[in-house]
């Protein structure tokens, strides 16, 4: 089979044809470094990919649900090069947690297949390392978690600061797709909002391993789950959010980077599946849980729940973690 | 698939009619929103009672847990007794007659013995994961679709620290998540999603979710592992979704 001819012959049947899989036409240098790697096995599986891209059922997808999927696929783009590149980087995750770091970073990528599988054409360009700023500056490079990816700095001793930021991220991710749920619960997209339960607790499975970490480091027991929280939970934090987490971790230079994680959307308060509560909210579908028990704290019943956001407050702690390039790209704009 | 999962409703909808199987003694949870929200509080039940009796067991694994362990199960207990609460209040408010309290079973748990408590324990906190994904699906308000994302992933969060306390880093597993290794992208840097993604049946549950993502279970599914920890008169049924 030529692959190439293939293709030729498809543009001319349908002269939209590299336009509908790559509206920038960078098709080309996709096309010419992948076509060096392609195994004459795996053309067949390459061309469904791309028929699937070119004609996949994004045409069936409603603006909602595409605007909660693309979000969720930014989300995943932004964890998977933070863990994708700290992996590459040496001395910077401690050995006891590269197998960690790895498997989360392959669920992202997992996570990655998934969600432009479900938007074919609809899928944005894929994202690159320089489409984020990872220290939080919105592009400056010289954000509080400028850090996180240097071996040793400041506040990065064993990694810290990224294991802080890694807690961030996949918080807002859980957050993000709890928010963005209601959306896809049409008799249409049933599957499709299935699909994204089960990537949500995985994030949410992730979170709790980076706030394990995060504890071990405090009590210097790398590898192992049982060091204990300590109060007031941003350094060493609880498996679980508790209250706000008192604004979550430090920065090196005392910022609270991530407070926005922990805080309210808009609104916060309304209905469950239109209202978005701070983490330390205790009152769920008009019922406050502390009232029902005695031993019911506010602390107990606020990590009980974990809170959904929308999409603009997303958008807008994601965006300190975006590079001028990512935003001129649409990058959670 | 679609297909066979519409004739295997169809078939548990006609058991559902037998008498046979109203002699079985299984109560139904029901159907609808309200179905699903009893199925939670049942399962809120059984957790909720499991970690009471943890905690309550004279000279069991708790008492001579360590301080980080003890704070552990004290919040876990906590949330799942909340969470049962909310439940059961949640349905009172909404003209729903909450299930019966159902009576536990745990005759196969050792709860002198922290190899079989924390197993038992993972075993509630990824059901309950796998069964609130499952059951998503079949609800019709957004709001109790809501509410039931708040609870699930603090399920997983739960989930996740057993299973590093077990076996240290297998917050993730194949057991639980479809595991997924990417390939090298065609162009380096420019992650498109490269590589295959398993798809072999899994035996259970939703049997083939998408990369990296939970092996999310249907409720019948579900309670035919459950039943196990429940008493004879408290064994549940979900004959409405399959």
């Amino acid at each position: 089979m030529d692959f190439f001819q293939l293709l030729s012959d498809v543009e001319k049947a349908d002269p939209e044809f590299l336009d509908r899989i790559n509206p920038r036409r960078r098709v080309f240098k996709y096309l010419g470094n992948a076509g060096q790697k392609i195994t004459a096995a795996a053309v067949p599986a390459v061309l469904a990919s791309f028929f699937n891209r070119a004609y996949g059922q994004s045409t069936t997808l409603t603006a909602p649900v595409q605007a909660v999927l693309t979000l969720a696929l930014q989300l995943e783009y932004l964890e998977y090069h933070f863990y994708n590149t700290a992996l590459s980087i040496t001395g910077l995750v401690p050995s006891q947690e590269t197998q960690a770091i790895t498997t989360i970073r392959n669920d992202e990528a997992g996570h990655i297949n998934a969600l432009r599988a479900v938007l074919g054409t609809a899928a944005p360009q894929p994202y690159l390392f320089t489409d984020f700023d990872y220290s939080g500056g919105s592009g400056t490079g010289s954000g509080p978690m400028r850090n996180a990816l240097l071996p040793g700095a400041a506040g990065n001793d064993n990694g810290a600061l990224f294991f802080a930021a890694g807690q961030a991220f996949s918080d807002t991710g859980q957050r993000a797709y709890k928010g963005g749920a209601p959306v896809l619960n049409t008799t249409a997209t049933k599957d499709i909002l299935e699909a994204a339960l089960n990537i949500h607790s995985v994030e949410a499975r992730h979170n709790s391993h980076f706030r394990t970490v995060r504890r071990a480091l405090v009590a210097n027991s790398l590898g192992s789950a049982g060091a204990p929280a300590v109060s007031p939970y941003d350094a060493a934090p609880k498996s679980w959010i508790s209250l706000i987490d008192n604004g979550g971790p430090t920065a090196p230079d005392g910022s609270k980077p991530a407070s926005k994680v922990y805080g309210a959307g808009s609104p916060a308060t309304g209905s469950p599946d239109a209202s978005y509560p701070s983490e330390d909210n205790t009152t769920q579908a008009t019922v406050n849980l502390t009232s029902l028990n005695s031993t019911y704290t506010a602390a107990a019943v606020s990590e009980a729940f974990d809170e959904p956001l929308d999409a603009a407050t997303v958008k807008s702690i994601a965006l300190l973690f975006t590079s001028t390039a990512g935003k001129a790209k649409g990058l959670f704009q | 698939m679609y297909a066979g999962a519409t004739a295997g409703a169809t078939a548990l909808v006609l058991a559902g009619c037998d008498k046979s199987d109203s002699s079985s003694g299984t109560i139904d949870v029901g159907s609808g929103d309200a179905g699903i929200l009893n199925y939670a509080y049942a399962l809120e039940q059984l957790e909720a009672a499991f970690y009471a009796q943890v905690k309550s067991t004279t000279n069991g694994y708790y008492t001579s847990a360590s301080a980080a362990e003890k704070q552990i199960f004290d919040d876990l207990a906590l949330h799942e007794a909340i969470h049962r609460d909310f439940l059961r209040a949640a349905l009172q408010a909404n003209s729903i007659t909450p299930l019966k309290d159902l009576t536990p079973n745990f005759s196969s748990i050792n709860f002198a013995d922290r190899t079989s408590v924390l197993a038992a324990a993972q075993r509630f906190e990824d059901t309950g994961v796998a069964a609130y994904n499952g059951a998503g699906r079949f609800l019709s308000s957004n709001a109790n679709l809501a509410l039931a994302g708040k609870i699930v992933s603090v399920e997983a969060r739960h989930a996740a620290l057993i299973r590093d306390l077990r076996n240290y880093g297998k917050f993730v597993d194949s057991d639980v998540v479809n595991t997924f290794t990417p390939s090298a992208p065609a162009t380096a840097g420019l992650y498109a999603g490269e590589g295959t993604p398993n798809t072999t049946a899994n035996t259970q549950g939703n049997g083939n979710p998408g990369p990296g993502q939970e092996r999310s279970k249907r409720p019948p599914q579900i309670l035919q592992a459950v039943n196990e920890f429940l008493a004879e008169g408290s064994k549940l049924s979900a004959s409405s979704f399959a």
